[in-house]
């Protein structure tokens, strides 16, 4: 517990900084609104249910988008590594498109898909879904062959070969590719509900910010960098989980 | 990458091997490439799509050299990667310093590693209407969003690297007689290397898609800001020409951060290619 409270006195610190040099009017109230103020908008907006409907509405787009990114990357990226032809087809196509920053998409999208949460979904599913796929197929490209001979002298299937030893030996790779596509999903949502949307946190943060409600502003803003930090805590707590049978 | 041969696939019907073995094997890696482009261009024709949704490669082809032509091109991909570079050199600098400091003084670990922990997989691109509040609509809030977002894998990656030393190597050094300094400079830094690059090598491509983000918000000159008034104006040809730009302005990029590092560590037994987005 002390040691807890050592460890995150500076947080403390940078947040009571942040009171005093508000409450002294170092800083005016227009450029950063004091941390009680943001803390009032935020139960004000929680209460309202602002907060709930535009939330609920990312946290959907966000799920589905990164759903399927690591559904179709995962089974595109092990597939690359067990067929040669899709390799030879896929290999290519993924390395030459891994590299593009993918906010590029933002623009495509609305004009493919309008403003609504389809546009996003896609978005976020098409962003992530490489940096899934390439985690996968350098995790399973990197299975032991010896491991893969002894399972098929005892018998096994090339089916079960797949699933009982060229995946879990992907698993670590493919869950630290995951837990990248997790932060960039984040990043894709927040940045195409600035640019273009009707609802949403990024949405809120944009239209607050207009308006001039700066408490509020600052009370979504720190509210999504809250989430993206507790989903990825959460994240590498399952991924512990999952990979507990390593040493 | 292409020149790779997966141990895993077994050998199929398709003669791609021997094909490789006359033409090169990049030479094979750009067919599936190029078929993509052909099946778009047939697409594209075919009027299945609509020339609004997907214009023809050609047409972008040509609006690529149009932009060129015109001298838009240049302006707008000086100015983003100007701005993603500034942002990306100060993140690589200032990531590095605090890292090594952080390594090395209790006191500064003390003081950033709870704010680094907690900074570091936050979604700061939510930050960025407080940047322009702040720092306003030009350079300066583009360039300070850019460090903002790259910084924090590189100091994670120089923490890390700092403290994975062989002590070994420090030991010896300094019972041969090594300053503090000399010993950062001779061992801390070359031993921290391979490390220290996998974090630029997240930290590049990160810079690109804040800086193009940045300018779709704010508008204004660069390619972000080109293409989100293409797409305002229904303009497809210039959405999809501005991808075209982008997706070669950021393969050349990384693809040159990769050849640097295999240059920086020929000493070094290579590692993976790190994972990035």
């Amino acid at each position: 517990m002390t040691a807890t409270l050592t460890r995150y006195t500076p947080l403390l610190l940078l947040a009571a900084l942040w009171e005093a040099v508000t409450r002294a009017g170092l800083v005016p109230a227009s450029a950063l609104p004091s941390l009680d103020t943001v803390a009032a908008a935020w139960y004000r907006l929680a209460i309202d249910g602002d907060l709930w409907v535009n939330g609920v509405s990312s946290m959907t787009r966000g799920g589905l988008g990164l759903a399927l990114a690591i559904v179709f990357g995962s089974l595109i990226g092990v597939l690359m590594a067990w067929y040669k032809p899709i390799q030879i087809v896929a290999n290519p196509i993924v390395q030459f498109f891994y590299p593009m920053p993918k906010s590029a998409l933002i623009p495509v999208m609305v004009l493919w898909l309008g403003f609504g949460d389809a546009s996003k979904i896609v978005l976020i599913f098409v962003g992530c879904m490489l940096p899934v796929t390439l985690s996968a197929y350098n995790g399973a490209r990197g299975t032991d062959q010896v491991l893969i001979w002894s399972a098929r002298s005892m018998g096994a299937s090339r089916a079960r070969v797949l699933w009982e030893v060229v995946v879990p030996s992907a698993l670590p790779e493919l869950l630290s590719g995951i837990r990248t596509a997790l932060a960039l999903s984040f990043v894709l949502l927040v940045a195409s509900e600035l640019i273009v949307a009707r609802s949403g946190f990024g949405y809120m943060i944009g239209w607050l910010g207009d308006g001039g409600a700066y408490d509020s502003m600052f009370a979504v803003v720190l509210t999504v960098a809250a989430l993206g930090f507790l989903a990825d805590r959460l994240y590498l707590m399952l991924m512990q989980h999952v990979l507990a049978w390593r040493e | 990458m292409s020149a790779e041969t997966p141990t895993l696939a077994p050998a199929s019907g398709i003669r791609l091997d021997r094909l490789a073995a006359t033409w090169g094997p990049h030479a094979v890696a750009a067919l599936p490439l190029i078929a993509l482009l052909l099946v778009w261009e047939e697409l594209a024709r075919s009027h299945i799509l609509s020339a609004f949704l997907l214009p023809a490669p050609s047409v972008v082809l040509d609006r690529v050299w149009d932009d060129a032509h015109s001298g838009d091109l240049l302006t707008n991909l000086g100015v983003t990667l100007y701005r993603a570079m500034a942002g990306f050199a100060i993140a690589a600098i200032a990531g590095v310093a605090l890292g090594i400091l952080m390594a090395r003084n209790a006191v500064v670990r003390w003081f950033f590693d709870p704010i680094v922990s907690a900074a570091f997989p936050m979604p700061k691109i939510a930050f960025l209407p407080i940047f322009m509040l702040w720092l306003g609509l030009y350079d300066v809030s583009k360039i300070s969003m850019v460090v903002f977002n790259a910084i924090f894998p590189v100091i994670t990656a120089t923490i890390a690297a700092a403290e994975g030393v062989d002590g070994y190597l420090l030991w010896s050094a300094r019972s041969l007689g090594a300053s503090e300094r000399q010993l950062l400079r001779e061992i801390v830094l070359p031993a921290a290397m391979p490390q220290v690059l996998t974090g630029l090598q997240v930290a590049l491509p990160i810079s690109l898609i804040v800086e193009i983000v940045t300018e779709m918000l704010m508008g204004g000159t660069g390619l972000g800001g080109a293409m989100i008034a293409s797409s305002r104006f229904a303009d497809s040809p210039g959405v999809f020409a501005g991808i075209v730009e982008i997706a070669i302005a950021g393969l050349v990029l990384v693809k040159g951060i990769a050849i640097i590092r295999r240059h920086l560590l020929v000493w070094h037994q290579e590692a993976e290619e790190p994972t990035t987005v």
